[in-house]
């Protein structure tokens, strides 16, 4: 699959390394890992006697498209409070709902 | 002159626009709106609206034939000139029915991503002044620096509208591709006409206007971002604009990086007046605008998209 920077929008391409899969942005040189990648990548660099590297934080990312996609600065998954009918905060959001 | 001064005048007017021939009659007036920025009143089928007092006349005058010359997309003014009244301009429309503000899950999503991709379609008129979105942004702020900048929830509101690029400001014009756009969309302006079984049309040209097409996507948009719109009301509303050809997003990409500052902009704009608001009534900030705040606050950490385009 083709990917898009998150970040830059630029391709991002395909490497291999040591078995494991890695995009890396053509534009800003980032590096997008899928899930999991990182640990196999600790595991090999523990077997080659190096320090480990800690667990990764589960960062949101961009989904590469659809329209549940959200901006990063967008609510938690989940989270989304509110809209549900009849929620307590309809209200509210009814209200902002209807006014400039 | 102020709203109150013009009500009484603009109830006259109204009811003799209503009835031209009849001395009297007993239908009763309904007042609308009454805001600094507009005060609308009707009677029988005929609403007419007092726009805000520095309303330019000729940009109002351009304003109103885009309605005009788009009846399948705005309502159409009932008569093509803006009038003069007490030193305010005055325009006059038909009455059509309004979203229902008691059952918003019943809202015409679809049919409002529709008409903006139908509107954003449109050729704008030589002359036509720009989309007042970025200026309406920059208005809230104003009026939250100038009369809560204090408030403890005013950091990351002004954190995050420090980081939008000027042209979300209304520093500096907005960049192309620019489309004919509304400028100013949220549920109070669909209305159905005639009254019953009448087509969705979008009301209130007082921002429409020249500029950055995914502006008129973006309160949906943030109201999703900010968790408070459902997914697959946003989807639906997103869907049916790509259905129906709108240009300011991609068809089958991500949209978010096109609509990415527009989103932050009505964020903020939408949190500043909270704010505002809030202290001016002395209560504390609601659950909703919390969470307006807090999207402001996550913005921080994330910098804007740079592109308010994507690749054609």
């Amino acid at each position: 699959m083709h990917m898009q920077c998150p970040k830059c929008h630029a391709s991002m391409h395909t490497y291999n390394r040591n078995g494991v899969q890695i995009e890396q942005c053509s534009g800003c040189r980032g590096i997008f890992l899928d899930y999991g990648e990182l640990e196999a990548l600790t595991r090999l660099e523990s077997q080659w006697g190096g320090p480990a590297v800690p667990p990764p934080p589960a960062a949101p990312q961009y989904p590469a498209g659809g329209h549940h996609s959200a901006p990063a600065w967008g609510a938690p998954h989940g989270g989304h409070h509110g809209g549900h009918h009849g929620g307590h905060h309809n209200r509210g959001f009814g209200h902002m709902l209807f006014s400039s | 002159m102020t709203t109150t001064d013009v009500l009484p005048a603009l109830r006259a007017t109204v009811r003799g626009a209503a009835h031209p021939q009849a001395a009297r009659c007993s239908h009763p007036d309904a007042v609308l709106a009454e805001r600094e920025d507009g005060t609308v009143v009707r009677h029988a089928d005929t609403v007419a609206k007092a726009h805000a007092p520095d309303t330019d006349p000729a940009h109002l005058a351009l304003r109103l034939a885009v309605a005009t010359a788009h009846p399948d997309i705005l309502l159409a003014p009932l008569r093509p000139d803006p009038a003069a009244l007490h030193g305010r301009l005055i325009t006059f429309w038909p009455y059509g029915t309004p979203v229902d503000p008691e059952a918003p899950e019943d809202a015409p999503w679809e049919e409002a991503a529709t008409l903006l991709a139908r509107l954003h379609r449109r050729r704008p008129h030589p002359g036509l002044p720009p989309m007042r979105g970025p200026v309406k942004a920059a208005r809230a702020v104003a009026r939250l620096t100038g009369t809560a900048v204090d408030h403890p929830a005013a950091p990351p509101v002004l954190g995050a509208w420090r980081a939008l690029p000027a042209w979300a400001r209304a520093e500096v014009p907005m960049s192309a591709p620019t489309a004919l756009c509304h400028g100013d969309l949220h549920l109070g302006q669909l209305v159905r006409h005639p009254v019953s079984g009448g087509a969705w049309r979008l009301i209130d040209v007082d921002d429409l206007g020249v500029g950055v097409p995914a502006w008129d996507l973006a309160r949906p948009a943030a109201w999703y971002a900010c968790g408070l719109l459902p997914p697959d009301v946003w989807a639906c509303f997103l869907d049916a604009y790509q259905r129906a050809g709108g240009p300011a997003v991609p068809a089958d990409a991500d949209p978010w990086p096109v609509l990415d500052v527009s989103a932050r902009a009505l964020t903020v704009q939408t949190a500043a007046l909270a704010i505002a608001k809030a202290t001016a009534a002395d209560r504390p900030l609601d659950d909703v605008e919390g969470a307006v705040i807090d999207a402001c606050d996550r913005m921080s950490t994330v910098p804007p998209e740079l592109a308010s385009d994507f690749p054609k």
